[in-house]
């Protein structure tokens, strides 16, 4: 692999036997994202602009409550869903429902249905723990070894009730699955979408992630002490651990379009095959995906201006994750993580920071990596903490999951 | 409107559940005769070759029949399993981690234990696999039916893969959870899926309008995955076609050729 030049020694291990054909660049032709920074796009600039962080100190769920710092999406109590959508009621498809009516989506997708109808319009979403808040609180709420009547609704109980909710909301007919591999879920949905498109499955994809704070997580990742007691900050020399987020985020997938917001040139997908919870200690897998993502693209390293970094803040996932890069691309590479505005989001991640990363190309903001000051030692050049203003053609975005599952997506400005 | 053959071969196949333990067992059972699987009581869960005796112990029961299911289609296949790219189909994944998970939460969430959490993942098979495999290939965990499984393993060959693992799986809803997630008992089944060659089955799909009919499984018929099961039972028989639910009045139709 040309692009490896210079890497003998990490070039058999990441050698394919044939390496991935180009792949067609789709049209992104709308986005949207909902963040703790807020609902839309413009919420989103202005934060990243501003170098304001969304993140408070955790008020998520009854007291007594862990010490930590989450980024929470306002006012998701206090609305509810449409009358004829009230068996879908919870705060993953709350959250759905806002993101999909920001930006014009809800809008756009339906043009799409309509112009190639609602059969050749696959749904492709990401999650982790999808409606689970539903399922813990109809836990919390047993009576006599039974769940409380309103909370047994069976739409919300498994992970492809997201799926079935956004297929629900925008009369999309065409192949609808919900991808759920950890935080790399709403990234490989981008993968499924070119594939599918390749294959005549559909014309145009609705793709996307939504994932909700929940007990799960917060206690889960508490017991597996990645949860920092502070604001998270990637890659810093002193960083204690994640902080954790909600967000939902959708794109629109066409094969053209007369006004893309951008081009999806690529995807790379790969696994560590190396432990459930910690990534391959050499960061294997995560350069496998990016070099692949780079390969489909038809792109050298250095095209590429800016990478929307996986960046959790963990000290396992930042170094691992700063030596791949390291090992892939020159110094001129402008790096960021943006948990640091927007927390962890899980399986909304790779659709949150896909969309952070089509606005770096639209925008020419190479946002730096809020709240770090003092880079791990393990950083090449390529990690930025201060922010840049530059115009940039091609920028990719990682995300990684648990059980050591790989993304990595390469954008075009349009 | 661009429209591609949706063809692959069937190189390998395989399935696990308590009452025909392997493909050869399930395809005695629908011929009458049944194998001692059927009446025993000896295992309700599978013990993979592939996974070293601590982490049989440990694992779901989930993760157990996926990745039995899988060794032995990979097996069958005559394919090594680091080499290929996986497609995990469950509707619900583990429900007795999810109980376990829910019930602590209500009770004493700073004792949730952190190997169930990682277990918790709906790509915890998925996971597991590609650890024992030594696959450093993609692997993808799906939510949705069966069907969809079929159109993403499809989608990759045609993306230049060139040969797809592809499992369905679902486990037990136990406790409260039954009243929510129906489904029952331990079934997985699997296929390796590659280029059309002479001497192979082979399968064509097409995504239609219309309702799956009526199927009642020959074995594991309480569980979400069960409907996979119409795809299987043709292939022991020798049908030429079947149809599966693919989403709300969508069916996938597969026809089956056998020369």
């Amino acid at each position: 692999m040309a692009i490896l030049a210079g890497q003998p020694a990490r070039q058999p291990l990441l050698q394919h036997i044939l390496p991935p054909p180009h792949s067609v660049p789709l049209a992104v032709t709308a986005h949207t994202a909902t963040t703790a920074l807020g609902a839309g796009l413009h919420a989103q600039r202005q934060a990243l602009r501003e170098g304001r962080s969304g993140l408070r100190r955790n008020d998520f769920g009854p007291a007594p409550r862990l010490d930590c710092w989450i980024g929470r999406v306002e006012g998701l109590e206090q609305v509810s869903l449409p009358a004829d959508l009230s068996e879908w009621e919870s705060r993953n498809h709350r959250l759905a429902w806002r993101a999909l009516h920001q930006d014009g989506f809800l809008e756009a997708a339906a043009a799409a249905v309509a112009r190639h109808g609602a059969t050749r319009v696959a749904v492709l979403v990401g999650t982790s723990t999808s409606s689970i808040g539903e399922t813990e609180a109809a836990y919390a709420q047993q009576q006599d070894g039974r769940f409380p009547e309103a909370l047994a609704r069976l739409l919300v109980h498994t992970p492809h009730a997201l799926g079935d909710f956004v297929a629900q909301v925008t009369g999309a007919r065409g192949p609808c699955m919900t991808v759920a591999t950890a935080c790399s879920s709403s990234a490989k949905v981008f993968a499924l979408a070119s594939r599918m498109l390749q294959a005549g499955l559909a014309d145009a994809a609705i793709v996307g992630g939504v994932d909700t704070l929940c007990g799960s997580v917060l206690y889960g990742f508490n017991a597996l002490q990645l949860v920092s007691p502070d604001p998270c900050r990637p890659f810093d020399a002193h960083r204690r651990g994640l902080s954790l987020g909600e967000a939902g985020g959708f794109a629109l997938l066409e094969r053209d379009g007369s006004q893309p917001r951008g081009w999806l040139c690529g995807y790379g997908e790969s696994s560590d095959a190396h432990h459930m919870s910690a990534p391959h200690p050499q960061g294997l897998g995560a350069q496998r995906a990016m070099a692949d993502a780079l390969a489909r693209a038809g792109l050298e390293p250095d095209a590429i201006g800016y990478l929307n970094l996986h960046g959790t803040a963990t000290p396992a996932n930042d170094s691992v994750e700063a030596q791949a890069v390291a090992a892939l691309f020159p110094a001129s590479l402008h790096a960021s993580s943006t948990k640091g505005w927007t927390g962890h989001t899980l399986g909304a991640a790779g659709i949150v920071e896909s969309v952070l990363t089509l606005l770096a190309l639209e925008d020419g903001l190479l946002p730096g990596t809020l709240n770090s000051t003092e880079p791990d030692p393990a950083c090449g050049p390529q990690v930025r903490m201060a922010t840049e203003h530059r115009r940039i053609d091609h920028a990719m975005n990682n995300a990684f999951g648990f059980g050591g599952n790989n993304c990595s997506l390469v954008f075009a400005r349009a | 409107m661009t429209r591609t053959t949706l063809t692959a071969g069937i190189e390998g196949i395989s399935l696990w559940t308590a009452q025909a333990r392997s493909w050869e067992a399930f395809r005695a059972l629908l011929a009458g005769k049944p194998s001692d699987d059927a009446t025993s009581h000896a295992a309700t869960r599978p013990a993979p070759a592939l996974l070293p005796p601590n982490e049989r112990r440990r694992a779901p029961d989930t993760v157990l029949v996926a990745l039995e299911a899988a060794q032995a289609a990979c097996i069958d296949a005559g394919r090594d399993p680091s080499t290929l790219p996986s497609v995990f189909v469950s509707t619900y994944g583990d429900l007795a981690i999810t109980e376990h998970l829910c019930q602590t939460l209500a009770t004493a969430p700073l004792e949730l234990s952190p190997t169930r959490f990682h277990n918790s993942v709906h790509n915890a098979a998925a996971g597991y696999w590609t650890i024992a495999a030594g696959a450093m290939e993609p692997a993808t965990a799906l939510s949705a039916d069966f069907a969809m499984g079929l159109l993403e393993a499809i989608a990759q060959l045609l993306a230049g893969a060139p040969a797809v693992l592809l499992v369905g799986y679902d486990g037990n809803a136990p406790g409260l959870l039954r009243q929510v997630a129906p489904t029952e008992g331990l079934l997985g089944g699997a296929l390796v899926l590659g280029p059309v060659a002479p001497g192979r089955p082979r399968l064509s799909l097409a995504l239609l309008d219309g309702q799956a009919p009526e199927f009642t499984a020959p074995v594991a018929a309480g569980n979400a995955m069960a409907p996979m099961l119409a795809l299987f039972q043709a292939l022991a028989l020798g049908g030429d076609a079947t149809v599966l639910p693919a989403g709300p009045d969508r069916v996938l139709r597969v026809e089956l050729a056998y020369d």
